[in-house]
C-alpha cells in the first residue's frame, strides 16, 4: 500500500497524470468504469430525447430547435434523428456501458483481488484492451456528429438497410463509424477475455479451488469464455458488412433491389445471413451482460443477508448451463424473420429450456434471503432490486420465447419492456450494488449511504414505472423504434400511457444525478474507510488493505481454507469467516 | 424451516421495499385484469388461438410473478438484522431443489407443446383451396398489394418497368396482367375466406403487421415468403410496418378492409381495376 492512496487529496489532474498509462488492473478497471459512465450519460440523454418525442410527437420544441437546428428543423424532431437516437442509445448501452462496466470495469478490478493474485496474467494486454476500448468509444461518439447523420439501422444493424448507404441518411459515414467502433470493441473484448480466462484458471492463490471461487469469479470466467466464442462472430460479420459496403461483395444483399435512385448493383447475398451471424453473437452477448450481474448480486446479497448463498453448486451449474444454451437460442429473435418455421419450433424448445437454470437461480436467491439477517445498505437494496428486476423481465421472456405468442409481440414494446428489465435494468442494479459495495476498496472512502438509499428508492420506483407499462403498450401493438405512435389509430388510445412513461423516465433520469454526484463527491469527500473489511465480508479482496496498493497484498498472498460463504456459522465467534481463516482455529 | 438464533427484526427499509413490491403486484394485477389498455379486437381465426396461448402463458407467469415477488417481499420485511442475532446456516436442500427444477421444467414443457400446437396450425397447415391470393410487396415506405383479378393469374413483373405509378414493375403487355390490380396502401379481403399472402420486399426488410389479425411476417428482399390466415370479422383495420426500415418507418402504414361478403369485395376489385 506504498502508493496505494491514489485518490486522496490529489487534484484530479494529478491523478490522471500519474495513473493514466498504468498497467495495474485496479486502475484499468476504474478507467473502464469511468469511461463507461461517461458513455452511460450520453446514452441516457439520448433516451430522454426519445421519451420526449414519444410522449409529445408533434409538439414544438423551440429550445431544442435552437440547440440542434438540424435535428429539430422547424421545431419538431426529424424522424431520421429519432431513429439515430434509438440506434445510438442501444449500441452505447449494450456495448459501451454494460459490457464495458461489468467485464472491463468490475472484471479487471475484482479478478486478481478475489483470487489472490498480484495482477492480471497479461498486464500490458490489459492496458491495451482499455485503450482500444477508449478508441472505440471515441469512434462511436463521433458518429453523433456526422453531417449526413448518425446511423439509423438500430443496434442490430439489419442488412440490407445497413449494407447499402442509399437506404437512408446516416447509412454512409455514420454507419461506417458504427461498424468501425464495433470492430474495435470486439478486438478489445477479445483481449480482455483472454486475460480473464487465463488469470482465473492459472493464477488462483493456494487453496482456492474452483469450487471455492466466489460466484462473481465464476460468472466472470464463464462470461469471458462466452466473449471469446461470440465476439469473433460479430467481428467477422462486421468485416463482411464492410466488404458489402465498400468492396462490391454481396454477402447480405440479394439481387434485384431498387432504391429511390434506381437499381442496386448487388446479387447473390442473403439478408438472413446477417441476422444469423448477429444473433449467434447477440444472444450470448445478452448473457455476457447478465452473468457478471448475477455473480456480483449473489455475492453481495449473501454478504448483507449474513447467510450463505443457497445452493452454491446449483448456482455454478446453472450459469454453465445458461452459457452453453445461450449458443443455441439465437433463433428466437427471428421467429417471424422468414426463417424456416421448423427452426422456430426448435428454438422455442431451447429457449424455454434456458428458462430452467434461470428459474433455479431465482429460487436460490429466495432461499438465500429466507431466514437471513439483512443489513439494509445501499448495496444490499440494489442487489435485492436486482432479483426483483430479473424475475419481472425474465418472466415476460416466456411470452417471447413461445413462438406462437411471439408472432404478435415481436418488434413491439413488449420486447422493449422485457429486455430492458432483464438485461439492462437488472445488470444496472447489480452494477450499482457493486459500486456501493466496492467503492471503499477502490477509493478508501464510502459513498454516502443517505444519498445511496434515496438513489435506490427513486430508481426502483422509477424503473418499474417506466418499463412495466411498456409490456401493456406492446400488447396493444405499439411497434418499437416508432417515431410517432399517434400515426396509427389503434395506438392513439394508449398515448396517455406513453406520456406517463416519459414523465417517469425524466424522474428516473434525474434520480441518476444523485448517484453521479454521490460517486464523484465521495471520491474526495466521502467518509474515510478505517477498517480493512468494512462490510465484514469473506472474500479475499477484504484481506488486504483498503484500498489495496500495487501488488494487492503487501506481504505474502493469502492462503484459502474455505468457500466464500461462511456467514453465521453456528458456534463461531464472528458471524463471518474470511476465506483465508484456517479451519478449527476459528478465532478469526 | 430452521431459523437463526432469534426472530429477526422487521425493519423500516425491509417493510418499505416489501410495500413497494406489494404495490407492484397490485398494480400489475390491475393492468392485466382491469385491462385499461389491451389487445386490438381480434379479427382472425389464428388470432383467437394466439390470444389463447398468450393467456395460458399469462396465467403461468402471473402466478410465478406474484409468488416470487411476494415471497421476496415477505422475506425482506421479516428477516432484518437484529443485534448480534445470527442468520440460519443452511445452504443446500437437494430434494427441494430437485422438485423445483423438475416442476419448472414440466410446466415449461407443457407450454412448449401448447405453443407448438398453435404454431403448427399457423405455419404447418395447407392453404385451403378457396384461398384468395394477394402478392404483397413492401418498399420504403409503402405497401403494394397485387391482385390477380378474375383470371386468377398474376402478370409478369420486371424490375426495369418500375416507376412512380407502376411501383412493382407490372408488365401490362403480359396477357395475365390485363385484369391485375395494383393497389397501394389499400388492402381488401373477404371475411371467412382464407387469404394467402406472398410477401416480398423491393429494398430493405419490412414486417407486414396486421394487429387485429395477429399476423406478423417479415418481408425480406430476395425471398418470397408465403403465409395464410382467415379473417373472420368484417371491418376496417390498420396495417403497419413492424421492422425498422429507414427514416419513414413510422409512416409505412396501410389500410385493410375485411369485406363482409365476396360480392362487396368483387365490386371493389372491379371499380379499382376500372380506375387504373
Amino acid at each position: 500500500m506504498q502508493d496505494g492512496n491514489h485518490s486522496e487529496h490529489h487534484p484530479k489532474l494529478g491523478f490522471w497524470r500519474k495513473y493514466v498509462f498504468s498497467t495495474d488492473h485496479k486502475i484499468i478497471g476504474l478507467q473502464y468504469m469511468i469511461t463507461a459512465m461517461a458513455m452511460a450519460i450520453i446514452g441516457g440523454l439520448l433516451s430522454m430525447l426519445m421519451r420526449l418525442q414519444l410522449a409529445w410527437p408533434t409538439s414544438l420544441s423551440p429550445t431544442l430547435a435552437r440547440l440542434m437546428p438540424v435535428a429539430f428543423s422547424g421545431g419538431v424532431m426529424a424522424p431520421e434523428f429519432y431513429i439515430s437516437m434509438v440506434t445510438m442509445h442501444g449500441t452505447i448501452m449494450v456495448f459501451f456501458l454494460f459490457t464495458a462496466v461489468l467485464t472491463g470495469g468490475f472484471g479487471n478490478f475484482l479478478i486478481p483481488l478475489q483470487i489472490g493474485a498480484r495482477d492480471m496474467a497479461f498486464p500490458f494486454l490489459n492496458a491495451l484492451s482499455y485503450w482500444i476500448f477508449l478508441l472505440s468509444c471515441i469512434v462511436i461518439f463521433s458518429a453523433l456528429f456526422v453531417t449526413s447523420g448518425a446511423p439509423l439501422g438500430g443496434w442490430t444493424a439489419y442488412a440490407p438497410l445497413s449494407a447499402v448507404p442509399e437506404f437512408g441518411p446516416g447509412q454512409d459515414l455514420g454507419m461506417t463509424l458504427w461498424i468501425t467502433a464495433l470492430g474495435l470493441f470486439t478486438v478489445s473484448g477479445l483481449m480482455g477475455g483472454l486475460n480473464y480466462v487465463t488469470t482465473i484458471l492459472t493464477m488462483r492463490t493456494k487453496g482456492l479451488s474452483m469450487m471455492r471461487l466466489p460466484l462473481t469469479q465464476w460468472s466472470l470466467l464463464i462470461t469471458a469464455v462466452l466473449g471469446l466464442l461470440a465476439f469473433p462472430v460479430l467481428l467477422a460479420a462486421a468485416i463482411l458488412l464492410v466488404f458489402d459496403r465498400t468492396g462490391g461483395t454481396s454477402f447480405f444483399v440479394p439481387a434485384g433491389l431498387v432504391t429511390q435512385a434506381g437499381p442496386v448493383m448487388h446479387a447473390g447475398g442473403h439478408p438472413l445471413l446477417w441476422q444469423h451471424l448477429f444473433w449467434f453473437f447477440g444472444h450470448p452477448e445478452v448473457y455476457i451482460v447478465i452473468l457478471p450481474a448475477m455473480g456480483m448480486a449473489s455475492d453481495i446479497l449473501s454478504t448483507f443477508c449474513r447467510k450463505p448463498i443457497f445452493s452454491y453448486r446449483m448456482m455454478v451449474y446453472s450459469m454453465v448451463a445458461i452459457a452453453v444454451l445461450s449458443f443455441v437460442v439465437w433463433g428466437h429473435h427471428m421467429f417471424v424473420s422468414g426463417m424456416s418455421p421448423f427452426l422456430g419450433s426448435v428454438f422455442t424448445l431451447t429457449t424455454l429450456l434456458i428458462a430452467v437454470p434461470s428459474a433455479v437461480k431465482t429460487f436460490n436467491w429466495l432461499g438465500t434471503v429466507w431466514g437471513a439477517r439483512i443489513r439494509f445498505t445501499s448495496a444490499a437494496l440494489f442487489s435485492i432490486g436486482f432479483v426483483s428486476m430479473f424475475v419481472s423481465g425474465g418472466l415476460s421472456g416466456i411470452f417471447l420465447g413461445t413462438s406462437a405468442s411471439d408472432i404478435q409481440l415481436q418488434d413491439t414494446y413488449f420486447v422493449v419492456a422485457h429486455f430492458h428489465l432483464v438485461m439492462a435494468i437488472a445488470p444496472l442494479f447489480a452494477a450499482f450494488a457493486g459500486l456501493y459495495f466496492w467503492f471503499p476498496k477502490m477509493f478508501g472512502r464510502f459513498m454516502n449511504e443517505t444519498l445511496g438509499k434515496a438513489h435506490f428508492w427513486l430508481t426502483f420506483v422509477g424503473v418499474y414505472a417506466v418499463f412495466f407499462p411498456m409490456h401493456i403498450l406492446g400488447i396493444g401493438g405499439q411497434m418499437r423504434r416508432l417515431y410517432d405512435p399517434t400515426q396509427y389509430m389503434f395506438l392513439q388510445a394508449q398515448q396517455p400511457m406513453n406520456v406517463f412513461i416519459s414523465v417517469a423516465a425524466f424522474i428516473l433520469g434525474a434520480a441518476q444525478l444523485i448517484f453521479l454526484f454521490n460517486f464523484f463527491w465521495s471520491i474526495f469527500g466521502g467518509k474515510i474507510t478505517t477498517e480493512q473489511n468494512p462490510w465484514q465480508a469473506t472474500t479475499l479482496e477484504w484481506t488486504t488493505s483498503t484500498p489495496a496498493g500495487h501488488g494487492n497484498w503487501s506481504g505474502e498472498l493469502p492462503t484459502v481454507h474455505r468457500w466464500a460463504f461462511d456467514y453465521s456459522v453456528p458456534g463461531e465467534a464472528e458471524d463471518y469467516l474470511p476465506q483465508n481463516s484456517a479451519p478449527v482455529v476459528a478465532k478469526k | 424451516m430452521a431459523d437463526g438464533t432469534g426472530p429477526g427484526r422487521v425493519t423500516p427499509s425491509g417493510v418499505a421495499l416489501a410495500a413497494l413490491l406489494l404495490i407492484l403486484i397490485v398494480a400489475s394485477l390491475w393492468l392485466f385484469i382491469a385491462k385499461p389498455y389491451w389487445w386490438t379486437p381480434v379479427a382472425s381465426q389464428q388470432g383467437a388461438d394466439i390470444d389463447f396461448i398468450f393467456t395460458a402463458v399469462l396465467w403461468v407467469t402471473g402466478i410465478a410473478f406474484v409468488g416470487v415477488q411476494g415471497m421476496l417481499g415477505y422475506f425482506i420485511a421479516r428477516y432484518g438484522a437484529k443485534g448480534t442475532e445470527r442468520a440460519s446456516y443452511w445452504h443446500d436442500n437437494p430434494k427441494a431443489e430437485a422438485i423445483l427444477l423438475i416442476g419448472t421444467a414440466a410446466i415449461l414443457t407443457v407450454l412448449v407443446f401448447m405453443g407448438q400446437r398453435v404454431w403448427a396450425s399457423v405455419y404447418f397447415s395447407d392453404v385451403p383451396e378457396n384461398a384468395l391470393t394477394i402478392q404483397v410487396t413492401g418498399e420504403q415506405f409503402a405497401w403494394n398489394f397485387h391482385y390477380a383479378g378474375p383470371d386468377g393469374a398474376f402478370g409478369r413483373q420486371r424490375i426495369e418497368l418500375i416507376s412512380p405509378t407502376n411501383t412493382i414493375g407490372l408488365d401490362r403487355t403480359d396477357p395475365a396482367a390485363k385484369d391485375d390490380l395494383l393497389s397501394i396502401n389499400q388492402m381488401h379481403m373477404v371475411a371467412n375466406r382464407p387469404v394467402r399472402v406472398r410477401l416480398r420486399s423491393k429494398d430493405v426488410i419490412h414486417s407486414f403487421f396486421l394487429p387485429n389479425l395477429r399476423v406478423k411476417q417479415d418481408a425480406v428482399p430476395g425471398m418470397g415468403i408465403e403465409i395464410w390466415f382467415t379473417p373472420n370479422l368484417a371491418g376496417d383495420y390498420e396495417i403497419a410496418c413492424a421492422e425498422l426500415c429507414g427514416l419513414g418507418h413510422y409512416r409505412m402504414k396501410a389500410f385493410l378492409t375485411v369485406d363482409a361478403s365476396q360480392d362487396v369485395f368483387d365490386t371493389w376489385l372491379r371499380e379499382q381495376t376500372a380506375q387504373q
